[in-house]
């Protein structure tokens, strides 16, 4: 079985879930930059978090036999600290990076002004660069905070298709697919969605332009939720070929409209002389 | 390996090519200019997002080779190599790393070379220890550099000028038989570049160097 994990945080994991990733079929990734938990207090912070998206943390990957590409954006969240705001200055200089494969994680926390702002202006820099976006749904006021997203869509000049609305669930999922975007279903240990909602919504929706992911990250999470949600697919009677196109097929469609992935990563046998991650060779 | 603007004209396909040559001619175009004051910080010349563009316009296989023929046409200052290094992925660093020697730089871009071989990721460590440190890195520094290869597992051959440095230098003899004797200790298998970089030091020096 493949699996491309749509959206992980991989910085905040370690080479054991590396490992177990790999073990479960997890062979491509995409990790969305997003807010580390403690608040950052200058440009330059994001700067050096966004360098270890296109630098250490591919490497990591490499190493277990893992593709890894980022999706790079001011998050909702700071977009509200006027001392990170000059990110949006510096972006342009990243998107360029080979590979960043969208802009994201952008959207909606609070429904401010200056999300307001953030959000649109990352929504034209994905238009002038050619790239998809990753839209992350609030977490607080979801179904209004998604309707005003979709708001804002419509008035971009991205094209619905380049758009992945993310984090959805049973009373969101309607309108998103509704919108012409592609839907993204975080699944959780205890929130958000579990696998069995998550194959119930299958069977409703379909399996079109629908992606699931794990979003682990330093919270509570689980980075084989990709991997659970397929079992339990195939456990439903689900025909292992829709298991192949939501865990597989789909991801690659929606970020290879970026014309940048690159999922030919040799297997981790081969780099494990010279491994440093191993701490010296072992 | 690094390929030339001719190699790559022959492996190429029209768009890549024709892509290629605006890169240059933007980069030439630079070469030429004497740019004192920048708008913004965060701005750059046009030849330095091609820079970043490379691997998916040329292929990642030539993406190297391209970027460094780019900073040699632009014939690259102290500022874009550093601004191109410090904020460029790990393969545009790598880009960097081994173009350094083909620049008009001196000794002055080292703190880039130091600061790829405080990194852990093989592929910069690598690219640090080519032909660029082996003229401008001091002894202490070089030995480090020596061993951090030995630690990390990036084969000596990339250590450009190994056997020239090595020879007679008792102290690099010394950290390599210590480290030996570690690995030992560890019930490890000592690294069979160790032995070959040691015998390299025993030759005694064809004349006095600078080290002695």
């Amino acid at each position: 079985m493949r699996i491309f994990d749509p959206h992980i945080h991989m910085t905040s994991r370690t080479t054991d879930d590396y490992q177990a990733m790999y073990d479960a079929g997890v062979r491509a990734l995409v990790e969305p930059s997003f807010w580390l938990g403690q608040p950052r207090t200058s440009p330059a912070s994001f700067f050096d978090y966004f360098d270890a998206l296109l630098g250490w943390e591919p490497f990591r990957a490499s190493q277990y036999g893992i593709a890894h590409h980022c999706t790079l954006a001011l998050n909702p969240k700071e977009a509200n600290d006027p001392r990170c705001t000059p990110v949006l200055d510096a972006l342009p200089r990243y998107l360029v990076k080979d590979s960043v494969v969208a802009v994201g994680e952008i959207g909606y926390d609070s429904m401010t002004p200056a999300e307001d702002h953030a959000l649109a202006a990352q929504l034209q820099l994905a238009a002038d660069h050619g790239l998809p976006a990753l839209v992350h749904t609030p977490h607080r006021d979801k179904l209004a905070g998604l309707h005003r997203t979709i708001d804002v869509i419509r008035e971009s000049n991205l094209p619905p298709e380049f758009v992945l609305l993310d984090h959805l669930n049973e009373t969101t999922v309607k309108a998103a697919t509704d919108s012409g975007c592609w839907a993204g279903f975080s699944i959780y240990p205890d929130t958000k969605m579990d696998e069995d909602r998550m194959v119930t919504i299958l069977r409703n929706h379909g399996t079109e332009k629908i992606l699931v992911n794990s979003a682990a990250d330093w919270g509570k999470s689980d980075p084989l939720k990709t991997r659970k949600v397929a079992d339990a697919m195939l456990k439903a009677g689900c025909p292992e070929d829709d298991v192949d196109q939501v865990l597989w097929r789909n991801p690659v469609a929606f970020y290879g409209q970026s014309g940048r992935l690159h999922l030919d990563t040799p297997a981790p046998d081969a780099l494990h002389e010279g491994n440093s991650i191993l701490r010296g060779g072992e | 390996m690094l390929r030339s603007r001719k190699e790559l004209d022959a492996e190429l396909d029209g768009a890549a090519r024709a892509w290629l040559d605006e890169a240059l001619a933007e980069a030439a175009h630079a070469a030429t200019e004497d740019v004192t004051a920048e708008a913004s910080p965060y701005a750059s010349p046009p030849w330095e997002l091609r820079y970043a563009a490379a691997g998916r316009h040329c292929g990642p296989a030539h993406a190297d080779s391209v970027r460094s023929l780019l900073l040699i046409e632009a014939r690259a200052p102290l500022s874009s190599v550093t601004r191109l290094y410090e904020q460029g992925t790990a393969a545009e660093r790598r880009a960097v790393l081994l173009t350094l020697h083909r620049l008009a730089l001196d000794s002055t871009a080292l703190p880039l070379v130091e600061d790829a071989l405080r990194a852990n990721d093989t592929r910069l460590v690598a690219a640090a220890v080519g032909p660029y440190a082996a003229a401008h890195l001091d002894p202490h520094a070089w030995r480090h550099a020596v061993l951090k290869c030995l630690f990390t597992g990036v084969p000596l051959t990339a250590v450009a000028r190994l056997d020239e440095r090595a020879r007679g230098d008792a102290e690099l003899a010394r950290m390599l038989s210590d480290f030996a004797a570690e690995r030992t200790a560890a019930g490890r298998d000592v690294p069979a570049d160790l032995r070959t970089a040691l015998t390299l030091t025993e030759i005694a020096p064809a004349a006095p160097t600078e080290e002695s």
